[in-house]
C-alpha cells in the first residue's frame, strides 16, 4: 500500500523532503514507516534521531497506529506556538 | 495585501483563526461579547482574554523576531478543536483562539485566546488551559531570526507541566 508522508520543522529541514510517496506492506503501522524512513538516507536517519511526534490523516497518534492505504502521515518536532 | 493567509473556522459559540497578518483586539472582543451574549443572554459574568506578544530577546541574546511554521488544515482544525473542548470542559458561553503564522517582528502580537463564562473562575481557567494546551497539541513551530541567522525554538519543561496539570485534573 502506498501513503503520503509529510514533515514539518526541524524535521523537514534535516531530512530534505517535505513530502514524499511511501509504500508499506499491508497493516504495516506508523513505526513501521518510520524504520523504513530512517533507512532511507542518512538525512532521514539523523531526523529521526530526535524526538519527534507523529499524525495520521491530522490527528495525533502514537506509534503503534496502524496505517491505511492512502493515510497521510506526518512528521515533525514537539510543537513550540503560543 | 488579500495575498496574505487566513482561515476562519466558525461553530456556534467558538470560533479559532489562523492567519498571517496581525489582529484587532476590540474586533475579537466584540465577537466573543456578542456570540456569548446571542447563546446565553444574561448569562455571561465574565470575560477573560489573553494576547501574546514577541518579546526581543531570548535565552541567547536579542533577536529580531520569528517565523511561525504550521501544518496546513491541521493546525486550524486543532485550534478550532481546542477551543470546542474548552467550551465543554468549562461550561464556557462562548470562546475563540487566534494564532500568527509567518514573519513576526519583535513586539508584535502572536496569540490572543478569549473565554466567556457565568463566572470568572471558569474564564481564567479555560484562558489558561487555552493557552498550555496549544503550546502542547496544536501543530505551529518558532524559529527565532536575528539578521540572516536563525534558530529553531526548542520546547520548555515548564510548558509540559503547566499542560500536564490539565491532563491529570479532570
Amino acid at each position: 500500500m502506498q501513503i503520503t508522508v509529510k514533515t514539518f520543522a526541524q524535521t523537514r529541514e534535516v531530512c530534505e523532503e517535505p513530502e514524499l510517496l511511501l509504500t508499506l506492506s499491508p497493516n504495516a503501522s506508523i513505526a513501521d514507516a518510520i524504520a523504513l524512513l530512517k533507512s532511507r538516507s542518512a538525512k532521514w536517519g539523523l531526523a529521526l534521531e530526535s524526538h519527534v511526534l507523529t499524525a495520521c490523516n491530522q490527528q495525533l497518534c502514537d506509534q503503534q497506529t496502524a496505517l491505511s492505504a492512502g493515510d497521510e502521515l506526518a512528521i515533525f518536532p514537539p510543537v513550540t506556538g503560543g | 495585501m488579500n495575498s496574505l493567509f487566513s482561515h476562519l473556522s466558525l461553530g456556534a459559540n467558538v470560533f479559532s483563526v489562523i492567519q498571517q497578518q496581525d489582529f484587532d483586539h476590540t474586533e475579537l472582543y466584540q465577537r466573543l461579547h456578542s456570540t456569548a451574549v446571542d447563546t446565553a443572554t444574561g448569562n455571561t459574568g465574565a470575560i477573560v482574554t489573553f494576547t501574546g506578544l514577541v518579546r526581543d530577546f531570548n535565552q541567547s541574546g536579542d533577536i529580531d523576531g520569528i517565523v511561525l511554521e504550521h501544518y496546513p488544515g491541521m493546525t486550524e482544525k486543532a485550534l478550532f478543536e481546542l477551543v470546542e473542548e474548552a467550551v465543554s470542559r468549562f461550561a464556557l458561553t462562548s470562546a475563540g483562539a487566534v494564532h500568527r503564522v509567518g514573519r513576526i517582528l519583535n513586539n508584535e502580537q502572536i496569540v490572543w485566546v478569549g473565554a466567556a463564562a457565568p463566572h470568572r473562575q471558569a474564564a481564567f481557567d479555560a484562558a489558561c488551559f487555552l493557552m498550555d494546551m496549544l503550546k502542547q497539541s496544536v501543530p505551529l513551530w518558532k524559529k527565532e531570526f536575528k539578521g540572516d541567522s536563525e534558530h529553531w525554538v526548542e520546547t520548555k519543561a515548564s510548558d509540559d507541566k503547566a499542560a500536564l496539570k490539565w491532563m491529570k485534573k479532570r
